[in-house]
């Protein structure tokens, strides 16, 4: 008898060894998405005027920099996932493969801190003249 | 072990009739590369040009915006390359949400007969059209003069 649960079962097969792990992330990440690009456009909607002044004192407000930070680590995390599919689908050659695999994971990553730092900065410093 | 390019191929693309199933499917990758890598661009510059300060977002509103009349040739035409962008963006954003919402229905096992499949593909197609078309005539009506 295996008295383990059910995704204790599936963890690590697979011929990667991750099981249901990238598929399941990649649901996970696309439900987060709809939440909080739905925020996002709402909250677009709400902002009185599109000049700069108005736009800073919005994205430094703390209820929209924390889900904006969340929005930016979402939706690359989907997109590390998403893309990786793609490499793996169409990308036959080898060396080819690992070269854009490296250069997906160093895109997401970067863009990630980038966009999180940017916001982050705005939140805590204020907006410069 | 060594690939050999002379094997027999099985039957591809080319052969099969086109049906909204399968149009969906090659969108939805299609629309998710576009949002991964012009649509987060752009937004990652929005934000960036926010926090640089009035003059690094008045130069991002001049080449995505609008530079008005007094805007360089490569500010008009980076202006109407945006003005692209943003509607390849926003239809593949209405096109990966709902044949990304399909596909978190097939997720739990329904939609697989035959003729619902076939209808929920073009459902996902129609709607990202008529939301695009109304985002589209929506932004130039009321920002763009247009209208």
């Amino acid at each position: 008898m295996d008295s383990r649960t059910n995704i204790g079962r599936v963890r690590g097969l697979g011929s990667a060894k991750h099981g249901g792990e990238h598929w399941l992330k990649q649901r996970l990440t696309a439900i987060g998405n709809v939440l909080l690009v739905t925020w996002f456009v709402l909250s677009l909607f709400m902002i009185p005027s599109f000049d700069h002044g108005a736009l800073a004192r919005w994205l430094a407000q703390p209820l929209v920099a924390v889900p904006m930070i969340l929005m930016i680590a979402n939706i690359f995390s989907h997109v590390k996932l998403g893309l990786q599919v793609l490499i793996e689908d169409y990308v036959h050659d080898d060396g080819l493969k690992f070269a854009a695999m490296t250069l997906l994971n160093f895109y997401v990553i970067a863009s990630a801190v980038f966009g999180i730092f940017v916001v982050a900065k705005l939140a805590f410093t204020g907006a410069p003249a | 072990m060594a690939k050999n390019p002379n094997r027999p191929l099985s039957p591809h693309l080319q052969v099969y009739r086109w049906s909204p199933q399968m149009a969906i499917s090659i969108f939805h990758r299609a629309t998710g590369f576009i949002l991964a890598t012009a649509g987060m661009m752009t937004l990652l510059w929005w934000l960036s040009a926010i926090g640089g300060g009035t003059e690094s977002y008045a130069t991002f509103e001049s080449y995505v915006v609008s530079a008005g009349p007094e805007g360089s040739g490569l500010q008009i035409a980076s202006n109407w390359f945006f003005r692209l962008v943003a509607l390849a963006v926003t239809f593949s954003f209405f096109q990966h949400l709902a044949s990304g919402l399909r596909h978190l229905v097939l997720d739990i096992g329904a939609g697989y007969e035959l003729k619902t499949n076939r209808t929920w593909a073009s459902v996902a197609f129609v709607a990202a059209f008529f939301a695009t078309a109304f985002v589209a005539l929506f932004v130039a009506s009321r920002f763009l003069g247009v209208l």
